[in-house]
């Protein structure tokens, strides 16, 4: 019985393809793509039948074909007929390809094809997306700065929109505080930078073409020193992709496994499946790369700084937000953003969904105090007391404020008995006993510029009224000062003062309404951190869901060799370097350094470059022209959409096409792994397919398609796709989260998105550490700490040895006791690139701080002729060309005698940069301030050096770490020295090259 | 009949710029015929951001001023053009037509708001048409009012007597009314841009050390008269605002109970002032 059934199946199977094929002009097409012999049978020989395409026809035969181009070979007739069954289990399929149970033979390209149309079957029926009135289609996508409406007409973007929530759509939230009720606008907001696309997606700087170097030669001269230099010629995909898959096989068995590396750029598109820690992270896994690994550059000080005094290791050294947008509404009289720029920074992801939260506490009169140097957007828009205050000397100011706490008994004296230890000695060190130096409002004052009257008023107004801490800009750490010298310092501090405050209680927390708001995050849909079609179990979130719940074939990387990111130069110009992990599985994997080139594995001699944002976001980003240049670099590929930044150092360009071009999945802000639950941000959890709009423009493709391309010609692609499209995958990840339980994939791929129901009153988290502070078992929905790491009885207390919060940690004291630029006691060390320094000052007297962009996601959204660029707050464009904006005061303006919008060098003894200048008292005398992540470099030559017109201002900025024994970038602590530009010192202009 | 008017609160005014990305992706490389023809990639704002920065450190505040056109009820615009070139719809919406007003350089100096942009390649006077295109099409308000994160811009299709009602009641005002062009763009807040500000910071003295001052009690004179009373805040700060530029000669007292008073005089110019901190004792 079971015999015929498979007979029939196998049979039915032709008429099944024909059908499509006369129906579906899609299907048509890719059955048309080749011409081959297709076989399906069992491995005993005893079924079988064959299918013969030519010219998009299919003819079929009974029994064994002689020369079949692919076989699909089943070992039993149960295993054969559990496979094609019309809703196969996908836990079986894995299984079976994983035990050879069916296994595919023949040509991989060919047989990736088969096991696409056969899977095209169930899809070639379904529609996409919404019709409407003016002939356009709507679909839905998701980018960096929230979900869009994409509306297209003849294969053409017309608009992008944002989503109004409709009746049918799931009921917002309401928090009752103060006698009114709160209820979120029933839409998803945007950042600027999303509204940018269209132009991004057409925009003139797209890579069309595969593209090869002039003079590179594979099997001749290879003249890397011209990298950045010489111009590039059209090459086709078949060359292309076969030179990179070349390279990969001779790096390997010239130089042995590591001699590729792979180094991406974060934040490129949204998406599960295209991803980086998905597609690319699968394909590096199958042929083996050199890891460059991330150092926490948004979170620097937090993570190797204040988690050791509390823990959250997990979130890399975060305070989580559970609860604390009703407590704050609630309870907060006054809200301290300090270094907190939400309205710039969005907290991440989140579009502008926390700005009418903060609009509903200005009019409950909830108050507001600003301390950074610069009068920021948020503090523009909220209004409040500015503090500002000179970058880097925040710790000092956090001592003098403590320093008030102590002397005028204005602490929370029982929840520091009870919940912290070490008090007694903080307190020395803030009276100086330690030291013999007393940090008080006066001290501090040399340091930072801020009144000691000042220190004194806001000591004791926050002593005094319930005060929330918003530190960075979500409010729970991250960016500005956390990224400068002392940010560490600044970090541990504000962990400190929340201790002597009672953290926990009432209205006493972290945070600046950006989040979290009661949403259901018990609703499981994976995040792109959670490794999308990785099959990556170590350095992805994956196996703590994903990787379970939408069974996978597991890859990994065999190669254990590592290159820190900041470090990358030196790897390649000097050969070798030492890092620190970023792990967040413990507060101590920090202490251990990793060396590179690691016994065993080769040096890197092929550079596999996804995306190219080094030079605007890394640290004295020159370093990496040299680094392109070294002849130890035999190969370098770039795979991009924009013709920007690294990829014009490329041998070989592969051109990628945009999240619009492509099938994708995703979930607004949700970031998975250690930023879980980012989507306490938002007002309402969005679900959204990410609909291919427009075919891939000129002869880009996918980032999947180019890697599985690769893939093909080394016999990997039938192990990459699983036979899987794009489309495909993003099927499995919808089945494998919550979402079949509420709407079909059908119903999901026309509509486009889901809204998840928020919570209902009764079932709301109750304010992040509420628990701490009451001593009881934890409570908030969070897989951290580890089950090992609990001091007591799991769940209670923190991650800490202690258990508590540890004014001087352990885990300092036991691993690094001695480290005088982390020293256990968190002691005020001045900036080692500062005003301390008055040989520094003498030469380039302004600090110049960089914090994380406005109107771009890092390089997203800048340059590529976006429309981004029009915005007078983020690029001026004066004689044709559109200058990086950098804001300074009006007596440093006038003592250069610099007018608004002049074209301006900025520079130090690590390299120029032009920008256009912006004249504001909202940056102190001495101070200047920009935003770091600029897309663009285009080297001058002149008679002053090499500048950089684009506006990569990391090229000034310094690479050492914050301290010694981390990988703690610090581009927050840079002087510079400011000039009008002469257009006279230019000797060469070769646009990107120099 | 219902018109179409547009609200602006300056004070939520936050210069994220999504008004001015909203208008540019809608009309750069689309035509809408009708309508709009494409807008230029480079040089033209048809909705536009101005900024005022007023005071000096560390009493600084920032106002935006997002401006398009008024789609005024006697638009100079629609009299110059004498017929189709440019006409005002029963909605109240100012559509230039993109054929009848082809070659019309002329037209972009008639609106005193400047809101007229020239497209030089298709000879063609262009400008903020309200989505009208689309809210033909059933919208419910033009992508600008629909991206605006705070609420600073909202549009109301309503009847001009309800509009009049609006702005005696919420005192909405116009840029230049003198002009009688009868805008049908209002502002809210627009103080934040137009108008200046006094303040200072008071300290004093106690034992030695010096403190903010809070609840002293400031007094604002203006040619003689008393203009406005305002109370020091937590860290001493007071601000009077919405003082006409060019005001004059000012006076300020500043008094407390238990430490005496002081006084200083000030010029209002043309820009806003912070006269520092005030040490209400002498003794700092």
């Amino acid at each position: 019985m079971k015999r015929a059934l498979l007979k029939a199946t196998l049979f039915g199977i032709t008429h099944v393809l024909r059908l499509n094929a006369r129906r579906r002009p899609a299907f048509r097409e890719f059955m048309r793509r080749h011409n081959a012999v297709a076989q399906i049978r069992l491995k005993d020989g005893s079924i079988g039948r064959h299918y013969r395409f030519s010219n998009g026809k299919v003819e079929t035969g009974a029994g064994l074909h002689p020369k079949p181009d692919i076989t699909m070979t089943f070992k039993d007739v149960p295993t054969a007929l559990r496979l094609m069954s019309p809703n196969p289990d996908q836990g079986e399929i894995v299984l079976a390809a994983k035990t050879f149970r069916v296994v595919v033979d023949g040509d991989d390209e060919l047989a990736v094809w088969f096991m696409q149309l056969m899977n095209m079957i169930a899809t070639a029926d379904l529609t996409f997306g919404t019709s409407m009135p003016d002939g356009t289609r709507r679909y839905t996508t998701v980018t960096n700065g929230g979900p869009l409406y994409v509306f297209v007409k003849d294969g053409r973007i017309v608009r992008t929109t944002l989503i109004d929530l409709g009746p049918d759509d799931a009921p917002s939230w309401t928090i009752h505080a103060r006698g009114r009720n709160f209820k979120p606008q029933r839409r998803a907001t945007v950042s600027p930078h999303a509204l940018a696309l269209k132009s991004m997606v057409y925009s003139d700087k797209r890579l069309l073409y595969p593209m090869k170097r002039i003079d590179f030669d594979p099997n001749g001269e290879r003249n890397p020193q011209n990298r950045g230099i010489s111009g590039y010629e059209r090459i086709s995909w078949d060359e292309a992709l076969d030179i990179v898959a070349g390279e990969i096989n001779r790096q390997k068995s010239v130089h042995g496994p590591g001699a590729m590396a792979i180094y991406q750029s974060s934040h490129h598109q949204w998406g599960n499946v295209g991803y980086y820690l998905s597609a690319m992270q699968r394909f590096g896994n199958l042929v083996g790369f050199t890891r460059v690994h991330p150092n926490p550059d948004s979170w620097e000080g937090w993570y190797w700084g204040a988690q050791h005094h509390y823990g959250n290791s997990m979130r890399v050294g975060l305070p989580g937000g559970y609860g604390l947008v009703e407590d704050c509404l609630k309870e907060c009289e006054t809200i301290v953003f300090w270094s907190s720029d939400p309205e710039t920074t969005s907290g991440v992801y989140g579009g502008s969904e926390g700005t009418q939260r903060r609009l509903w506490a200005k009019e409950l009169g909830i108050e507001f105090v600003h301390i950074d140097p610069h009068l920021n957007p948020t503090a523009q828009l909220l209004g409040g007391r500015w503090i500002p205050i000179r970058p880097g000397a925040d710790p000092a100011l956090a001592a003098a404020i403590m320093y008030v706490w102590c002397t005028e008994e204005r602490y929370d004296k029982e929840y520091v008995r009870t919940r912290t230890t070490g008090f007694e000695q903080w307190r020395d060190y803030l009276l100086g006993v330690t030291d013999g130096l007393a940090k008080t409002p006066e001290w501090q004052e040399a340091e930072t510029g801020v009144p000691a009257h000042m220190v004194r008023a806001l000591a004791r107004s926050w002593a005094g009224k319930k005060t929330y801490l918003a530190a960075g800009g979500p409010g729970f750490g991250v960016g500005g000062a956390a990224r400068g010298a002392n940010g560490m310092q600044w970090a541990r501090s504000m962990i400190l003062m929340m201790a002597m405050q009672g953290w926990g209680k009432a209205g006493v927390n972290f945070g600046n309404l950006q989040g979290f708001t009661p949403l259901d995050y018990s609703f499981y849909f994976p995040g792109y951190a959670d490794g999308g079609i990785s099959g990556e179990l170590q350095w992805t979130a994956s196996a703590v869901n994903n990787y379970v719940r939408m069974p996978h074939v597991l890859t990994m990387n065999p190669v254990k060799q590592m290159i820190p990111r900041q470090r990358f130069p030196e790897a390649i110009i000097e050969g070798k370097c030492e890092g620190y992990l970023w792990d967040g599985t413990s507060v101590e994997s920090q202490f251990a350094p990793y060396r590179y080139p690691m016994p065993g594995f080769s040096p890197v001699h092929m550079l596999y470059r996804y995306g190219g944002s080094s030079f605007g976001t890394i640290a004295n980003s020159s370093r990496f022209i040299e680094a392109y240049r070294h002849p130890s670099l035999e190969f370098v590929v770039n795979q991009s959409i924009w013709f920007e930044g690294e990829a014009q150092f490329a041998d070989i360009i592969l051109p990628a096409c945009t999240a619009l071009e492509r099938w994708d999945i995703g979930e607004w802000a949700n970031c998975g792994g250690y930023v879980f639950d980012a989507q306490g941000q938002l007002n309402h959890r969005m679900i959204l397919m990410q609909h291919k709009c427009i075919e891939p423009l000129g002869e880009s493709k996918s980032d999947y398609q180019i890697f599985l391309d690769i893939l093909q010609r080394l016999g990997l692609g039938a192990l990459y796709s699983e036979g899987c499209s794009e489309l495909d995958w993003c099927q499995r990840q919808f089945a494998s989260s919550d979402l079949p339980r509420h709407m079909s994939w059908k119903e999901f791929l026309k509509k486009g998105y889901y809204v998840v129901p928020s919570l209902p009153e009764g079932e709301r988290h109750s304010p992040y550490m509420r628990w701490f502070a009451e001593d009881r078992k934890k409570d908030a929905p969070e897989p951290l700490p580890m089950p090992s790491q609990y001091a007591e009885k799991f769940g209670k207390g923190l991650q800490t040895p202690s258990g508590k919060i540890e004014f001087v940690p352990a885990t300092l004291v036991r691993n690094d006791p001695d480290n005088p630029e982390r020293p256990p006691l968190n002691r005020y060390i001045p900036a080692w690139e500062g005003p301390a320094h008055k040989e520094q000052i003498a030469r380039h007297p302004l600090q110049m701080i960089a914090t994380h962009p406005r109107f771009s996601f890092h390089t997203y959204g800048d340059g590529k002729d976006s429309i981004i660029n029009d915005i007078s707050d983020h690029r001026v464009r004066v004689g044709g060309h559109d200058y990086w904006v950098m804001r300074l005061n009006p007596s440093d303006a006038a003592a250069r005698g610099i007018a608004q919008n002049d074209v301006i060098r900025v520079f130090n003894d690590r390299g120029a940069v032009l920008c256009a200048a912006d004249i504001v008292p909202t940056v102190r005398s001495g101070i200047v301030k920009t935003y770091e992540s600029c897309a663009e470099l285009q080297l001058l030559k002149t008679d002053q050096g090499l500048v950089d017109r684009g506006g990569c201002v990391n090229i000034l900025t310094n690479s050492r770490p914050q301290a010694k024994g981390t990988d703690a970038s610090a581009p927050n602590s840079c002087l510079v020295q400011i000039e009008r530009w002469r257009q006279s010192a230019v000797t060469q202009d070769r646009g990107a090259q120099s | 009949m219902k018109k179409w008017n547009l609200v602006i609160d300056v004070a939520l005014c936050e210069n994220c710029n999504n008004c001015v990305l909203t208008n540019k992706d809608e009309h750069i490389g689309n035509d809408f015929p009708g309508y709009a023809a494409p807008q230029p990639r480079q040089g033209h704002n048809w909705i536009r951001i101005e900024r005022r920065v007023r005071g000096a450190d560390p009493m600084v505040d920032v106002a935006y001023l997002p401006t398009t056109c008024n789609h005024c009820a006697a638009a100079p615009c629609v009299a110059a053009a004498h017929g189709e070139a440019i006409y005002q719809r029963q909605d109240g919406v100012v559509i230039v037509d993109p054929v009848a007003a082809r070659g019309r350089e002329d037209l972009v100096d008639t609106c005193p708001y400047g809101a007229i942009w020239w497209n030089a390649e298709l000879k063609l006077p262009q400008k903020w048409i309200f989505d009208a295109h689309l809210l033909d099409q059933g919208w419910k308000e033009p992508r600008c009012v629909q991206a605006c994160p705070t609420g600073a811009m909202r549009a109301f299709h309503i009847e001009d007597g309800a509009m009049q009602q609006m702005v005696r009641r919420d005192g909405l005002e116009t840029l230049r009314p003198e002009l009688r062009t009868l805008p049908r763009v209002y502002y809210r807040n627009l103080y934040r841009y137009s108008k200046c500000f006094i303040g200072g910071s008071v300290t004093v003295t106690r034992d030695g050390v010096v403190d903010c001052l809070p609840d002293a009690r400031v007094r604002l004179e203006i040619g003689g008269q008393e203009v406005a009373i305002a109370n020091t805040d937590t860290f001493g700060d007071f601000k009077f605002d919405g003082l006409e530029p060019s005001s004059g000669s000012c006076r300020i007292e500043i008094s407390h109970p238990q430490h005496g008073v002081i006084d200083a005089t000030a010029e209002l110019g043309e820009r806003s002032i912070y006269l520092g901190t005030f040490c209400i004792d002498a003794q700092c």
